[in-house]
């Protein structure tokens, strides 16, 4: 009896170690969040829960978008404004291999490679555009770095807009009009056998063709993505690599005069920082099965940013929190708002309000127009609220509770006599 | 052969000519001063060695080895370590990783251990508050760790820049200490000073730096006793 006691003590106290650790405690509720995600999206609509699913694997891009972003900003510190860039050259990539768009360039030949082998290429193209990209920023800080960044956002999708047809070097991403029909990710080759062809009673149709109809396969996917860089990223972190970006961050100085090679390490961040984003342009190609550069404009680059510094700038699991907020609002508040606002106008009495007349466009369609004034709204509201982001890293907290940094550097001015 | 010799440097700082021709040279197991007044080039002698500053003209040798103009991290693997002007700690770096990323250019992940360790002991005031970020240390303590941090390079030389600007004078004598106490344990020691009296007091030797210039040198005896170095270091 009492050793029945004692061991169901110590599993107590097994628990309340495991979840006294507050990311390992977000990252539990979030895994089974994720894990229960489509079930309660369809029960709670009915059945009807796939475009739910469908946007929560959107989602899941934007995390894995944020996990790279971190790495940049967060870890490094290195303002990145143009962030989606990479986005573009990952889905450019995929898209560009896995189409008949290419028959139509001067090569005359279109490519089909596999979309898990893709995956690791659009990885590499845009970890080398991003030490290509990162090269000429290297001497530059704070407010210019931004400013080159922001260039280089602007510059990556006028680029594939440029070269389509009618451009003077042929036709090589299919211009405005992006690139269409890019293939499905097939199962691995590995994984065919008798049950070729046949659907797999899992997940049904196991077979990626039609995101729409079957999202689950997209969503497991994209869940497998974003935990297997979970574990990458928590990895650097912790390793001499992720403790010489945070030197950097720090003070430039101190950190070359420990050793660090501050030039190799900028590098490196924004060159992984861009291999998560590759990542998640491949995935989300495939997802869409078109790409278009009118997908990769600044307001995406400013979209990741916001999710990383809401989130909690530099601590992982804040940032995957900010991701989802972000996208819960953009993708799923902000889209239905304006049908909320109409049907609670005309259940309190003020139906007139729906109706336009004069200048009035009516309610529904007055609050889609001031959608980017309600999300401005959020986010100024959520950052009075919470300054750090909404989990912010140990380390920040203790700067507030103990008193910060600069407070030591003043006691060093005041003995000085400079 | 010195363990560090400078041949006549000139650095510049942009357009600005901060060192005319500085000469130094460090043997092995010694503590050598740079005294001198604000402006007179100590933290430029300093930078142009640790390869922040590199010299427009003159070379920089290190163990026999043509160090000039090599980049910072390449100095510190080579085995000179450096703590810099102002501390410059790592503020939102726990303590433990401020003293990890001192190993930096080190591969060897066990002895790594052991020196972290036997920094804490040497510092017995940063083993209470290893899991502390830099930034809510307190002056005396950031310094320690700063050189701790530099010694975690196990540096051959050590460069000082001014470790006691800004502390308690209890403070100012721990860390004069500190310094004797690594000396003593084998680490050459370069050590930069406005306090000449407490530098010449540890210091084997001693070079008086005005604008930019070398204009005295001697062992730490000489110059205390030197009615110019009296007059215008030691207050005399």
């Amino acid at each position: 009896m009492s050793r029945q006691v004692s061991s169901s003590d110590s599993a107590m106290r097994w628990a309340t170690g495991f979840f006294r650790d507050r990311n390992r405690t977000i990252y539990t509720i979030l895994l089974v969040g994720a894990l229960l995600f489509p079930s309660i999206a369809d029960i709670t609509t009915g059945g009807e829960g796939n475009h739910l699913v469908s946007t929560a694997a959107d989602a899941g891009v934007f995390v894995l978008l944020a996990i790279g972003l971190n790495i940049v900003v967060g870890f490094a510190g290195l303002l990145d404004l143009g962030y989606a860039a990479f986005f573009a050259i990952g889905a450019y990539t995929y898209g560009l291999l896995a189409s008949g768009l290419l028959s139509g360039s001067p090569l005359h030949q279109e490519f089909h490679f596999p979309f898990w082998i893709m995956l690791f290429v659009a990885m590499g193209v845009a970890a080398a555009f991003g030490a290509i990209l990162g090269a000429p920023t290297l001497r530059l800080r704070g407010d210019y770095l931004a400013i080159v960044t922001l260039g280089f956002g602007e510059i990556v999708p006028r680029i594939f807009r440029f070269l389509g047809a009618g451009s003077p070097i042929g036709n090589w991403t299919g211009g405005v009009n992006g690139i269409a029909a890019i293939d499905p990710p097939t199962l691995p080759f590995f994984l065919t056998g008798p049950w070729v062809g046949a659907p797999i009673q899992v997940v049904k149709p196991f077979d990626f063709s039609d995101p729409i109809a079957y999202p689950m396969d997209f969503y497991l996917l994209i869940l497998i993505l974003v935990v297997l860089s979970i574990f990458a990223v928590n990895n650097l972190q912790n390793s001499r690599l992720g403790r010489a970006w945070m030197a950097v961050r720090e003070d430039e100085v101190a950190a070359a005069a420990s050793g660090v090679n501050t030039v190799a390490i900028k590098l490196l961040a924004f060159s992984i920082g861009a291999s998560f984003s590759g990542f998640a342009g491949c995935y989300y190609g495939a997802k869409l099965s078109t790409v278009g550069s009118e997908n990769f404009e600044f307001i995406v680059s400013v979209t990741i940013l916001i999710m990383v510094v809401l989130g909690g700038m530099g601590n992982i699991p804040g940032v995957i929190v900010g991701a989802l907020t972000i996208s819960f609002v953009n993708f799923y508040v902000l889209t239905n708002l304006p049908d909320y606002a109409s049907s609670i106008a005309s259940t309190i009495g003020l139906d007139f309000l729906n109706k336009s007349s004069g200048d009035w466009i009516g309610l529904h369609d007055e609050v889609q127009r001031l959608n980017y004034l309600i999300f401005g709204l959020i986010l100024v509201v959520v950052m009075l609220l919470r300054p750090q982001g909404l989990f912010p890293s140990r380390i920040r907290e203790q700067e507030l509770e103990k008193g910060t940094a600069e407070e030591a550097v003043f006691d060093l001015r005041e003995g000085s006599p400079e | 052969m010195a363990l560090l010799e400078v041949d006549s440097i000139n650095t510049f700082y942009g357009r600005v000519q901060a060192l005319h021709g500085v000469s130094l040279s460090i043997e092995e197991g010694e503590i050598v001063t740079l005294i001198g007044s604000n402006g007179a080039g100590k933290t430029t002698t300093l930078r142009t060695i640790s390869g922040l500053n590199p010299p427009a003209k003159g070379r920089v040798r290190f163990r026999g080895r043509d160090i000039t103009g090599l980049a910072p991290n390449r100095v510190v693997g080579l085995g000179i370590g450096q703590v810099p002007e102002g501390r410059r700690v790592f503020h939102r770096m726990t303590v433990r990783d401020n003293l990890f990323l001192g190993a930096y250019v080190r591969n060897d992940r066990d002895d790594i251990r052991g020196d972290e360790e036997q920094m804490l002991t040497l510092f017995p005031r940063l083993k209470e508050r290893r899991n502390q970020i830099g930034g809510t240390l307190s002056g005396g303590e950031q310094q320690m760790l700063a050189i701790g941090r530099a010694l975690m390079s196990r540096p051959k030389l050590l460069l000082l820049d001014e470790p006691s600007l800004g502390l308690a004078p209890i403070m100012v004598d721990t860390i004069f200490q500190v310094i004797r106490d690594i000396n003593q344990r084998g680490t050459t020691i370069l050590l930069i000073e406005q306090n000449a009296a407490k530098a010449l007091a540890v210091a084997n030797r001693g070079y008086v730096l005005e604008t930019g210039r070398v204009v005295k040198e001697g062992t730490a005896r000489a110059l205390l006793e030197s009615p110019d170095v009296q007059r215008a270091y030691l207050g005399i």
